[in-house]
């Protein structure tokens, strides 16, 4: 053997080194694709890279086995004829059938009824592309994976305070003293969360982990808090009256920065009861978004002035009563209210943690924060031309995940973790929390869903955007009864906050048709008939269901995907997608971008590999399709083609005629020089690869923090189109939003109103202030029949990711288990390893039994996604995915019955139509003798289809790349 | 360990392959120098018992067209001295076959008492420091990891030993016998004792092995300072290497029957077959038993990597 | 001393992600110490030949139980026992760096080196028919045409959280060494004396210590919003009773 220095590997064969974007999970690092004799040899994070400066993930190391997995797709395909739903009996087609197919089917939808036409995509990083594809299509029936995700955690912090975790804001690490990690098993900034985290720890930071399980990062937190799933806001709020009860918190901040300091009209019998006072005498200005003339009482006045007036202070606390008699008090004295019952006892009682920790650990946090402040040597102006010479920070810094969102009272859980955010002084300040460009948004965000059934019209666009920002009952989706127009139900009256859309209801309605049937619903990058969809075996059902004329109930379902999911044995038409190397993508500032802390950062991928087989990227269906049914935006005036491919696009396209704002951010204008706005420039790609493929605007560090108030940055933003206002983003202690829903539920409202049977829901979860309730489906049964808690988590190494049909991955987490904690077993007289049956309300699954002390007891968890079903995702048969994986989504409903009315509503949290996914209670019983050690339900095995790429699936792989 | 059918004919073959060659010579010296056939073709059969056991381990290498370079580390390596003893006695057996085939008898040396020494004890003796070094060798490779206490111990080459000359005496007993030669009862009363000197050896062996302690625990294996560690994930759900060649099939019941069936079939029964004259079923019986024992020898070794290799699934 | 280039595992921040498993995996599988064969690799229970692998423990009983992410790998001993065992000299230790490699074209297949190792760091490839291991991807650390910071091993570069830190150890001015020495690192099973060169260094934890007198603050702000109740001017004082 050689000696392993005589000869350089980029010596062996004919190397190539070429820079792109990762696509194996959300967190979009930067990547060196080394090609030997054209075969991916090795990937490495780009050290030139700003997210992830060199560094990468299990998952990112694994690309080249996502590149040559046998569960690819290589040819479109079409269901067989005769051939039932879920046989996948299919037959290969051209692109132009499957292109025709499309354009005439879609072509007359939209003459037609648009709304027929429904489009879902999983996680997939081209939503402002699908979005306005939709939107110009006409249908309002669209959304992406954010709903059955994590949309509590974006709305309940943006509707708090203008921003949110991962793409959107996060933790500052770099200067934290205190960092607590709630309800986080993984995170979409992977990579530099991971980073962080090991320098905050070795800088002495403390880190502390409140999850009902003890896994990834929570393994190593300096303290873990187990605490039971779906109580994270009775423990928030117990936190935030410790912090009241001692004073604990920033008056300072809050009193400046915040409406705590804002009167509420008090008065029960008025219109307005619940709503700011307004002095009246300000100007409306038409570049403002609220008119700054709200009130607070003057502590040395004592009289109420406009909040803010220069000399003037005031109270947090109190009740008062205006020269006309109402009476009044401080949005924060109602907080103060709300949290007075709620104490540390109370909470430890619904947690399971016990009191003198809640304490412990608001006084770390409010101590913390008080102590050890941090002063950085900046100066800059705030919104009210306050000049100021420094920046000040509470080193406390948190993060959330689904844990907390993924709950039916996971909106006000996440509105109580950011008010405790915003109690200790930490929003957008250095060691606390820090807001990615381009947020902080106005609260709410500008866009809004449609308002009505005249916002869908045959033939024409959409008016307004398919999913938006409702910011009062008058932007809701429904028509004059008060009902969806929707096919989701989405910003309905059932779940008017529903930002991100209600995905996992689409094909239950569509099935039953209610609000309305469709036509053709269109997946992409989405597996709805497994591990993205709640209640699988049932949705399996109706995508073969048929009405009495033997017709299926979803008339024609296409799937575009890379890989063999499940979902593609119940597709009509197969379109397959390329691999995240054979494809251009962008990283939008529209969309998911990649800013920093520091500025604006947006990236994109371009191709390294040719796309195997005839595999197309999505967006050039995208485009190709826009351009066949001559969609505005996509086409000239005379309908002629107006993009070559999604390059041109890319380069070419403007929100609106001139506007100068595309998709992407860098190297805008003629030649480059302008950034953000600017024509368009026809080197634009070449440009960012010339930059490692991202393009980063590093602002000034005065326009770094503070940017809810900060007038720079403000204007900056404003000048570069990245707001329409330059209005301080004031953080919501009290949400006037929701009281304007309550107040629609109380009748009061001047404009649309709930129907009469949803009038209660809105009253009772639209309340102004956070509240703790029980998750809704724990009142569908008696809590003892079903005692545990059932939740999942995703593994590091397949967080975000497709690849059980990746080799190497795979040999990590080859199949699921159910951790529990031993007492399950004890009580249920099984041991560990025992084969079991997990019983719901909706369902049942039989699993192997694990057990476990780094799990809170009355929990039960699993990995998510591992199981598979058999055959599917170019495995074999008997592959360990489908014969010992389990999918837990078989015991989740995505409908609860008799909620409002004897009707069912969605599985979902009543404010954002949050999938409430670890709502779910189950009780767990060893099987019996005899039993088969066999994971249940099984399905019958899916066949593999024509051109997967099957050529290596031998019983060997030993890959190495190039010639030999 | 995962016990390996080739290692398992390898040494139960040229063990008793070495007895049988051990007995040959001492059968010539117990006659008194004798020479001539029944030695001839003893030595073939003894060769024939070495041969196959190459076979045998050729079959254990992966690559056994490199095999020669398994001769160049004897320094440092027993399993590289094994490997150069078994050609080398296989050349002695063979030089001793020979010359007992053509009957070339010419004294060496004479002492002084009047005894002579011939070529064919001369090479007989060497035949007998060879087949005990082989023993050795063979015994010292397992006795030498450390890492598995069942088999780091003295007793091991012991047990090789007394198993091989037992084997190979029941072997000569059951040649002599089929002969008819004069050495056919000093043979079989010699595998009688040595197939009861090997039962005592082995029995104590296993005694001591269910008493020995391990010498590494949880707690340095992964430096934590805690007294309940337990494994979670081996960091793969499927199999690996260490899975596979470090464990045994059928886990601790099937030692636990296999070390009942060797002790009665390796030795209690041969043991009464050889008091009853049967010496061939002796052989025949006594064979398979030490195939169960070399099994249970294997599979009952348990590798201190074991410690990280315990969460399954 | 002479040069001994190893890893230091820093316990500390290792989240068990996985980064270094499959980064070495890809690295090592093209590379000098390629392939690294996977059979079933999409079948039923699936093994593959992995340099490095992450397990996790446990310890402790709820809700005191910490959760242990270990990442192993060759731990290229400064005295190995696989390599005096190896009876063909495939198994052996770089004299000017001190790895411990295998030269496949020596290699029989005998699996000797494997029993000989107590970490199980040793992985047999069934399809080449040779033992495989660990290299530090010496094809990488002395390929003079990689840049220089980028000259490591494949799961040092990919480590997310940075808890791999490579170098001589017993070079007293390097990273490792100064990372051994003032974090407690640690060998595993010393009790063999192996002497290994990889060294791992254990969780450290942060606790913070309240004061009562913290949280009666000066700067209390609940003093802002109320003043204590004044008696009315008329109610009795002690100026009612007494003249001194």
């Amino acid at each position: 053997m050689r000696d392993p220095a005589s000869i350089p590997d980029s010596e062996l064969g004919r190397s190539e080194v070429k820079t792109t974007t990762c696509y194996m999970c959300a967190c979009r690092c930067g990547i060196r694709v080394h090609l030997r004799d054209g075969e991916v040899r090795y990937i490495e994070g780009n050290p030139d890279h700003p997210l992830n400066k060199g560094i990468m993930c299990a998952k990112g190391a694994s690309g080249i086995m996502k590149q040559y997995s046998p569960a690819r797709l290589t040819r479109p395909l079409k269901r067989k004829d005769g051939a039932e739903r879920g046989e996948s009996a299919f037959e290969p087609i051209s692109w132009e059938e499957a292109f025709s197919t499309l354009a005439e089917r879609l072509g007359h939808l939209r003459a037609t009824d648009p709304k027929k036409f429904a489009l879902f995509t999983g996680r997939d990083q081209m939503q402002a592309l699908t979005g306005l594809f939709a939107a110009k299509f006409g249908t309002p029936n669209y959304a992406a994976h954010g709903g059955f995700c994590s949309v509590n955690m974006a709305a309940g912090m943006i509707y708090t305070f203008g921003g949110s975790f991962w793409e959107f804001g996060g933790p500052d690490l770099e200067r934290a003293k205190l960092f607590i990690m709630i309800g986080t098993a993984e995170d979409h900034h992977s990579n530099p969360l991971k980073r962080e985290l090991a320098a905050f720890k070795r800088g002495g930071g403390r880190f502390i982990a409140i999850n009902p399980v003890r896994t990834g990062y929570a393994a190593i937190a300096d303290e873990w808090v187990p605490i039971r799933p779906g109580t994270d806001g009775a423990l928030l709020l117990a936190l935030v009256r410790e912090l009241i009860e001692l004073g604990l918190y920033d008056r300072d901040f809050l009193v400046q920065y915040t409406n705590a300091a804002e009167l509420v009209n008090q008065d029960a019998a008025s219109d307005e009861h619940g709503l700011f006072v307004r002095e009246g005498s300000v100007p409306v200005r038409p570049d403002t978004f609220e008119t700054p003339d709200k009130m607070w009482w003057d502590r040395a006045g004592d009289k109420p002035v406009i909040a803010r007036t220069k000399g003037t202070e005031g109270r947090l606390m109190g009740s008062f009563t205006l020269a006309d008699g109402t009476p009044v008090k401080p949005s924060f004295q109602l907080l103060k209210e709300r949290v007075k019952d709620y104490t540390p006892e109370w909470a430890e009682g619904i947690t399971g943690i016990p009191a003198a920790t809640i304490r412990r650990l608001a006084h770390e946090m409010g101590v913390t924060a008080r102590d050890q402040t941090i002063e950085l040597p900046i100066a800059w102006t705030d919104c009210w031309g306050n000049e100021h010479d420094k920046i000040t920070g509470n080193p406390v810094a948190f993060h959330a995940m689904r844990g907390l969102a993924a709950h039916s009272n996971g909106f006000h859980t996440t509105r109580a973790l950011a008010i405790l955010m915003t109690l200790l002084g930490t929003i957008d300040r250095p060691g606390g929390f820090r807001h990615r460009a381009p947020f902080p948004r106005p609260i709410p965000p500008c866009p809004k869903p449609p308002k009505g059934p005249q916002a869908i019209k045959a033939g024409e666009a959409l008016v307004g955007t398919p999913l938006g920002w409702p910011a009062d009952p008058d932007d809701l989706s429904v028509d004059a009864e008060g009902e969806p127009i929707r096919l989701d139900k989405g910003f309905s009256w059932e779940y008017p906050l529903s930002v991100h859309g209600m995905m996992h209801n689409a094909i239950t309605n569509a099935w039953k048709g209610d609000p309305y049937p469709i036509d053709t619903l269109l997946l992409f990058m989405a597996n709805m008939a497994w591990n993205s969809t709640m209640n699988t075996s049932e949705v399996r059902k109706m995508l073969t269901d048929k009405d009495e004329s033997g017709a299926y109930k979803i008339p024609f379902l296409v799937v575009c995907d890379a890989f063999q999911s499940e979902t593609v044995a119940f597709a009509d038409l197969v379109l397959p997608d390329t691999s995240y190397l054979e494809r251009h993508d962008v990283m939008s500032i529209l969309d998911r971008h990649i800013s920093e802390f520091d500025g604006p950062v947006d990236s994109v991928r371009v191709p390294i590999l040719p796309p195997l087989g005839e595999s197309k990227p999505f967006q050039e269906v995208i485009i190709e399709l826009a351009t066949r049914l001559k969609l505005p935006a996509f086409t000239n005036k005379d309908g002629s083609r107006k993009f070559r491919d999604y390059p041109d696009f890319i380069v070419n396209f403007e929100t609106e005629p001139g506007s100068g704002i595309g998709f992407l951010s860098g190297w805008r204008g003629t030649a480059g020089e302008k950034f953000l706005v600017g024509e368009p420039n026809p080197n634009q790609w070449e440009m960012y690869a010339r930059n490692n493929n991202h393009y980063h605007h590093e602002l000034p560090p005065s326009f770094q923090y503070m940017r809810n108030w900060n007038k720079g940055y403000l204007d900056w933003a404003y000048r570069h189109r990245m707001v329409r206002f330059t209005d301080p983003i004031m953080p919501h202690i009290y949400s006037e939003v929701l009281q304007k829903f309550r107040l629609a539920g109380e009748g009061k409202w001047k404009g649309k109103l709930p129907p009469e049977r949803l009038r209660e829901r809105v009253k009772t979860f639209f309340d102004p202030l956070p509240f703790y309730y029980t998750p809704l489906e724990w009142r569908c049964s008696d809590g003892h029949s079903f005692p545990l808690s059932a939740l999942t988590q995703r593994p590091m190494a397949m967080y975000h990711s497709w690849d059980s049909q990746n080799a190497w991955l795979r040999q990590i987490h080859t199949n699921n288990v159910l951790f529990m904690h031993p007492k399950v077993g004890a009580v249920s007289n099984f041991d560990d390893g025992a084969w079991v049956w997990v019983e719901s309300p909706w369902g049942k699954i039989k699993c192997q039994a694990k057990f476990t002390e780094a799990v809170e007891p009355g929990t039960v968890w699993t990995w998510n996604a591992i199981g598979k079903a058999s055959g599917a995702w170019g495995l074999d048969a008997d592959a360990n995915e489908s014969k010992k994986g389990f999918l837990l989504n078989h015991l989740i409903s995505e409908e609860l019955p008799n909620m409002v009315g004897g009707a069912s509503v969605s599985n979902s949290d009543p404010v954002t139509g949050q999938a409430a996914w670890y709502d779910l209670k189950v009780r767990v019983t060893a099987c019996k003798p005899g039993e088969a050690e066999e994971s249940w339900p099984q399905f019958a095995p899916m066949p593999t289809l024509p051109g997967q790429a099957i050529g290596f699936k031998a019983k060997v792989r030993a890959y190495l790349a190039g010639r030999r | 360990m995962k016990p390996a059918f080739s290692v398992i004919f390898l040494t139960t073959l040229i063990g008793a392959g070495q007895g049988l060659l051990i007995a040959l010579v001492l059968g010539q010296f117990y006659l008194g120098s004798e020479s001539g056939g029944f030695f001839a073709l003893g030595g073939v059969l003894a060769l024939v018992m070495l041969g196959l056991g190459l076979v045998a381990s050729v079959f254990h290498l992966a690559n056994p067209q490199r095999g020669w370079r398994a001769a160049t580390r004897w320094r440092t390596s027993w399993l590289s001295r094994e490997v150069l003893m078994i050609p080398a006695l296989c050349a002695l057996a063979f030089l001793y076959t020979l010359i007992h085939a053509i009957g070339w008898a010419p004294v060496l040396m004479t002492f002084g008492n009047g005894k002579t020494l011939d070529l064919p004890m001369a090479l007989g003796l060497l035949v007998v420091l060879g087949s005990v070094a082989l023993f050795v060798c063979t015994g010292m490779i397992y006795a030498c990891v450390r890492f598995i206490r069942q088999w780091a111990s003295s007793w091991t080459v012991v047990n090789y030993l007394l198993m091989g000359l037992a084997s190979g005496f029941t072997l000569a007993a059951a040649y002599a016998q089929i002969q008819a030669n004069a050495l056919s009862g000093f043979m079989s009363g010699a595998a009688l004792v040595l197939t009861v000197a090997a039962l005592a050896a082995r029995t104590f062996q296993l005694w001591l092995n269910a008493r020995t302690k391990p010498q590494s625990t949880m707690k340095s294996a992964i430096g934590l300072h805690h007294t309940q560690i337990r494994q979670v994930t081996q960091g793969f759900m499927g199999q690996s290497f260490n899975t596979i060649e470090f464990a045994a099939p059928g886990g601790a019941e099937t030692v636990r029957g296999l070390t009942v069936f060797f002790l009665l079939v390796a030795f209690v029964i041969p043991a009464a077959l050889l008091l009853a004259g049967l010496p061939v079923l002796a052989f025949v019986c006594q064979y398979v038993g030490l195939l169960a024992e070399r099994w249970v020898f294997f599979a009952a070794g348990s590798h201190v990597q074991n410690l990280y290799y315990q969460a399954k699934g | 001393m002479s040069k001994q280039l190893a890893l230091v595992i820093d316990l500390n921040v290792c989240v068990g992600c996985h980064a270094c498993v499959t980064s070495c995996k890809e690295w090592n599988t093209s590379g000098w110490a390629g392939p690294l064969t996977d059979e079933n690799p999409y079948g039923k229970d699936p093994t593959g030949v992995f340099f490095n692998r992450v397990q996790t423990y446990e310890c402790g009983t709820f809700p005191d139980t910490e959760t242990i992410h270990f990442p192993k790998s060759c731990l290229h001993c400064e005295e190995p026992p696989c390599v005096p065992v190896c009876p063909t000299g495939a198994s052996y230790k770089r004299e000017e760096d001190g790895i411990v490699l295998v030269d496949y074209d020596k290699c029989i297949g005998c699996k000797y080196c494997s029993w000989s190792c107590p970490y199980g760091a040793r992985k047999f490839d069934p399809v080449q028919g040779v033992m495989k291991k660990c290299t530090l991807c010496v094809d990488r650390i002395t390929d003079m045409t990689i840049e220089e910071d980028r000259r490591k091993p494949a799961c040092v570069l990919a480590c997310p959280a940075s808890a791999r830190i490579f170098g001589d150890i017993n070079d007293p001015q390097s990273e490792a060494a100064r990372a051994i020495r003032e974090n407690g690192g640690f060998q595993l099973m010393p009790e063999w004396g192996t002497k290994p060169a990889n060294h791992y260094l254990p969780r450290r934890k942060i606790t913070t210590i309240l004061h009562a007198d913290e949280l009666v603050r000066v700067d209390n702000p609940l003093k802002a919003e109320s003043e204590k109740p004044r008696p009315a001017f008329n109610t009795p004082t002690i100026d009612g009773v007494s003249s001194w």
